[in-house]
């Protein structure tokens, strides 16, 4: 379903909605990039581990 | 439109616009889903559990494992959220929750609840060792099926069982750095177990009326103010010797003695005063519960420092 036709919740303007999508598309990202390097460290530490 | 309507009308709605009123969620809606307050405590004795095991363990992987206690709790408090939507609505204390104040879908808590719930285990297990990931698993599926889904809405010892559930983030800190389970982290967990009931029964005794609507059958709300009261002071008296246990075995020296002895002593002091509190016949409180409130308030001091002085002693030892 396209997400522009879907219902508006109640009391919310489309800028507001859009605001809201924005901050959580920007922690999306932060969490994804934040386990990335997470990822990269637990490997650097296994490989010296067993290096 | 009320709250609880608001959270009845996502119960109804179709898919596609439950999914829509979920869009229009803030970030701080799906934080909230994890109960931050109670991760503080989580985050802290997983920590703990961490500090004082024996042998070493990669800050990093220490990190992940902190993380991934932290990230299975908050799963729970999801999972939680989610079953608990049609009481948290009837309480005053959780009906702004996300859920009951229809801001985000139920099944759509639930998603995120089980995905965190899976993913924390499995990173646990990949990064850690298998024993931490089997601890943490047990841990959730003990709060969400036995605490949740079973005891809360059927006994009064409901919170007595549920600070197991509680009391595991210890055990999964010591299982990350050691690979096992042994006396020392059931010792911890103990403490925690006993250290629940006083704590959640002071709060319940003055959120009584939340319970009773919500038909949740705290000691309180079933067996009255003073029963919890005395219950209150046999758990606490039971509490007290058992932060010892470390010292006498020989696990911890006198820095933690003497903490456990002083903070055990003032523990003991707001349980008198909680059961000597001026109350009228049916034993409601004639206060305010104004001592429960206060025990509340001091049992959360009482457990940061007494396994806070726990690391310390050993980390100086």
């Amino acid at each position: 379903m396209d997400p522009d036709k879907a219902p508006m919740p109640p009391g919310l303007d489309r800028k507001d909605l859009d605001r809201r999508r924005r901050a959580r598309n920007w922690a999306l990202l932060a969490v994804l990039l934040s386990l990335a390097a997470l990822f990269y460290a637990i490997t650097l530490v296994k490989l010296t581990k067993s290096g | 439109m009320t709250l609880s309507d608001n959270s009845q009308a996502l119960e109804q709605t179709s898919m596609p616009a439950a999914a829509a009123l979920t869009d229009a969620a803030e970030l701080a809606d799906w934080f909230a889903l994890l109960k931050p307050r109670v991760l503080t405590l989580v985050v802290f004795t997983g920590l703990i559990g961490l500090l004082v095991a024996p042998g070493h363990l990669n800050p990093v992987i220490a990190f992940t494992a902190v993380l991934c206690i932290t990230v299975g709790a908050g799963a729970c408090g999801a999972i939680n959220m989610w079953y608990d939507r049609d009481i948290d609505a009837l309480m005053r204390r959780t009906r702004k929750r996300p859920i009951p104040a229809g801001r985000i879908a139920p099944g759509e808590a639930l998603g995120f609840g089980v995905t965190l719930a899976v993913a924390s285990v499995i990173m646990m297990g990949l990064t850690v060792n298998v024993a931490a990931a089997s601890v943490l698993a047990l841990s959730i599926g003990f709060y969400v099926f036995v605490y949740t889904m079973w005891l809360k809405r059927r006994t009064p010892q409901n919170i007595v069982i549920g600070g197991a559930a509680g009391a595991f983030p210890a055990v999964v800190g010591w299982a990350a750095v050691t690979g096992s389970v042994d006396v020392v982290p059931l010792i911890l967990f103990a403490i925690v177990f006993f250290w629940t009931p006083p704590h959640f029964w002071s709060l319940a005794l003055w959120a009584n009326d939340d319970y009773r609507r919500a038909n949740v059958p705290m000691l309180p709300v079933v067996a009255g103010a003073k029963e919890t009261r005395r219950q209150i002071v046999l758990y606490s008296l039971l509490l007290v010797p058992l932060s010892l246990v470390p010292w006498a075995i020989g696990f911890s020296g006198i820095i933690y003695a003497l903490a456990a002895a002083i903070l055990g002593a003032g523990f003991l002091g707001c349980v008198w005063r909680v059961a000597r509190d001026q109350q009228d016949a049916s034993g409601v409180s004639l206060t305010n519960d104004a001592p429960a409130r206060a025990a509340f308030r001091y049992s959360i001091i009482y457990l940061f420092v007494l396994f806070a002085a726990l690391a310390v002693d050993r980390l100086a030892g």
